[in-house]
């Protein structure tokens, strides 16, 4: 039992420093790999619930984790960020240091939540719940601090990695609901690079703060 | 009141075993990084040869320096000394095991970081001003993360007291405890930083613009410089006990043990100082020294972990309660 909850803590923990080096990270395509390496922690993390949980259906949406989002979105950004030409530094609206403590913050406040909501569930339960709400808001704070287009579709995708991680703790969620998000994502994912091109096209920059111009706002 | 005896031994033992491994150890890693860049290097045994040569020389000051300037060496390589001799390395058993406390030792090594610098001022010679104000600047980033990082092993722990917490580890079964590994990391990172290592300061220069360390004592001389350099040495080795305490005690000798188990105790530690003497060469020739001004970024990241570390370590033990 202990040994169980080992693995899956010791999984739960690595994304979440993959999301605290995704906050960190300003160099594109590292920010891309660390993506994808948490992409695979998420995959490794399922298939163990589902080793320990006996749920066989756990280990068909790890399999999508794994090459859904540890393998082709990484591989798509990555054909996008070329054709972009930007590989130079992402710059971020807020600084690193202040982004840091923020994100630690925000870490603390779902630890503390989750544990004091939840406190007659199970132990799986509560870790996973409370490891994903601080993913997810983390995500959040990456759409946030960031400008470029890319590492935001990254900061939205990593936010869908902590939401499968709080599925898969809490157990229930059906096999249906769990293909058609992974596929919904995928189709983001499409919409989102329609855009990027869009906004290059448009603007000669990813920087989104050029759209703040035509919404009329910052002269 | 044998095995009060026995506990005198050992504290004794230990405090004179540390005096004689810290030199040995600088001089390891200097042999390292010499021949991975492939250089001769001077042997081991020179470290030893440089002190004692600066022990028979006397000391030149400068014509301003005070008393605190004469006085400031030996209460530095006293207040290290002190601090390395409580830190458990062979055994856990010792006779001043209640002091051996990490709170204790991180105002220790506090106290000796404020003598230097101060002391560093006393002249007024420009380079011990940029000296200290970088010295103070990384101890006000590396301290909070050393006080979470020991926090954390003693939220497992149940206790801050060094030679309990190892106890403790050695008893329980080897698990996979990530927040160990975060503040492994963190710690591993404050060590470089508070012993004037490569990424953030170069041992091996003098008269540079960047350096902190050999800023800060750059007026000292002779016997004064021996006692400085001694402290040096020393405080590296309390950070590798520290780290081998705190995240690989197995082998360490418990409290009641046979002299044989002590022996084996010993060995241990050797070994694993050998190879962190080592392992602290490689690394050194295998990253480049960072900018001033990124220090900041590269404690700061030191700091992240060790609360990741510490907030993973009360998630864990609040959901298994």
């Amino acid at each position: 039992m202990t040994h169980g909850y080992d693995v899956a803590h010791f999984l739960a923990g690595t994304m979440l420093v993959a999301s605290f080096t995704l906050l960190y990270q300003d160099r594109i395509f590292a920010v891309l790999n660390t993506f994808a390496a948490q992409a695979m922690a998420l995959a490794l993390a399922v298939a163990w619930q589902g080793y320990v949980q006996h749920h066989p259906d756990l280990f068909i949406t790890a399999a999508m984790a794994f090459g859904l989002k540890g393998i082709v979105i990484p591989l798509a950004l990555n054909r996008m960020v070329v054709r972009l030409g930007i590989h130079r530094d992402v710059d971020q609206a807020v600084n690193v240091a202040m982004a840091m403590f923020l994100g630690l913050g925000l870490t603390s406040l779902a630890l503390l939540l989750v544990l004091k909501v939840t406190p007659g569930a199970a132990s799986f339960t509560r870790e996973g719940l409370a490891l994903a709400l601080a993913i997810i808001l983390l995500g959040f704070l990456m759409m946030i601090t960031r400008r470029n287009a890319v590492t935001q579709i990254v900061g939205f995708m990593s936010i869908e990695n902590g939401l499968i991680l709080a599925a898969t703790g809490a157990r229930g969620m059906p096999l249906v609901v769990e293909v058609s998000v992974a596929f919904s994502v995928l189709i983001a994912l499409f919409v989102f690079a329609v855009f990027v091109f869009r906004i290059r096209e448009r603007f000669d920059s990813v920087d989104i703060e050029s759209l703040d111009r035509v919404r009329g706002e910052r002269r | 009141m044998a095995s009060q005896i026995q506990s005198f031994m050992a504290q004794g033992a230990q405090m004179f075993l540390v005096l004689a491994v810290a030199p040995a150890a600088a001089g390891i890693t200097r042999k390292v990084k010499a021949r991975l860049t492939r250089r001769q290097g001077p042997p081991v045994i020179q470290v030893y040869r440089d002190l004692l040569k600066l022990i028979r020389k006397d000391s030149v000051l400068a014509g301003n320096a005070s008393w605190f300037f004469r006085s400031a060496p030996y209460v530095i390589f006293a207040l290290t000394w002190v601090a390395t001799a409580l830190v458990p390395t062979f055994a856990s058993g010792l006779m001043f095991n209640w002091a051996a406390d990490v709170v204790a030792l991180v105002a220790l090594i506090g106290a000796a970081r404020v003598l230097l610098a101060l002391a560093a001022m006393d002249v007024g010679t420009s380079f011990g001003g940029i000296g200290s104000s970088r010295e103070m600047m990384i101890a006000s980033l590396a301290e909070p993360a050393t006080l979470l990082v020991v926090l954390t092993t003693a939220l497992t722990a149940g206790t801050t007291r060094l030679p309990e917490v190892a106890q403790f580890l050695i008893s329980q079964p080897l698990e996979i405890r990530v927040s160990f590994a975060l503040a492994f990391v963190a710690l591993s990172m404050v060590a470089l930083a508070e012993n004037a290592r490569i990424p953030v300061d170069n041992p091996a220069t003098h008269l540079e613009l960047t350096m902190v360390h050999e800023a800060m004592v750059l007026e000292y001389s002779g016997r004064h410089l021996a006692m400085i350099e001694a402290a040096a040495h020393l405080k590296l080795v309390l950070y590798i006990s520290l780290i081998i305490c705190l995240f690989l005690p197995f082998g360490m000798a418990p409290l009641e043990g046979e002299p044989i188990v002590w022996m084996i105790g010993l060995g241990a530690y050797l070994a694993k100082v050998c190879f962190s003497a080592v392992a602290l060469g490689v690394w050194e020739v295998s990253i480049a020294k960072m900018r001033v001004f990124r220090v900041s970024e590269f404690l700061g990241s030191a700091f992240v972990f060790s609360f990741l570390a510490i907030l993973l370590a009360f998630l864990s033990r609040e959901v298994l309660r």
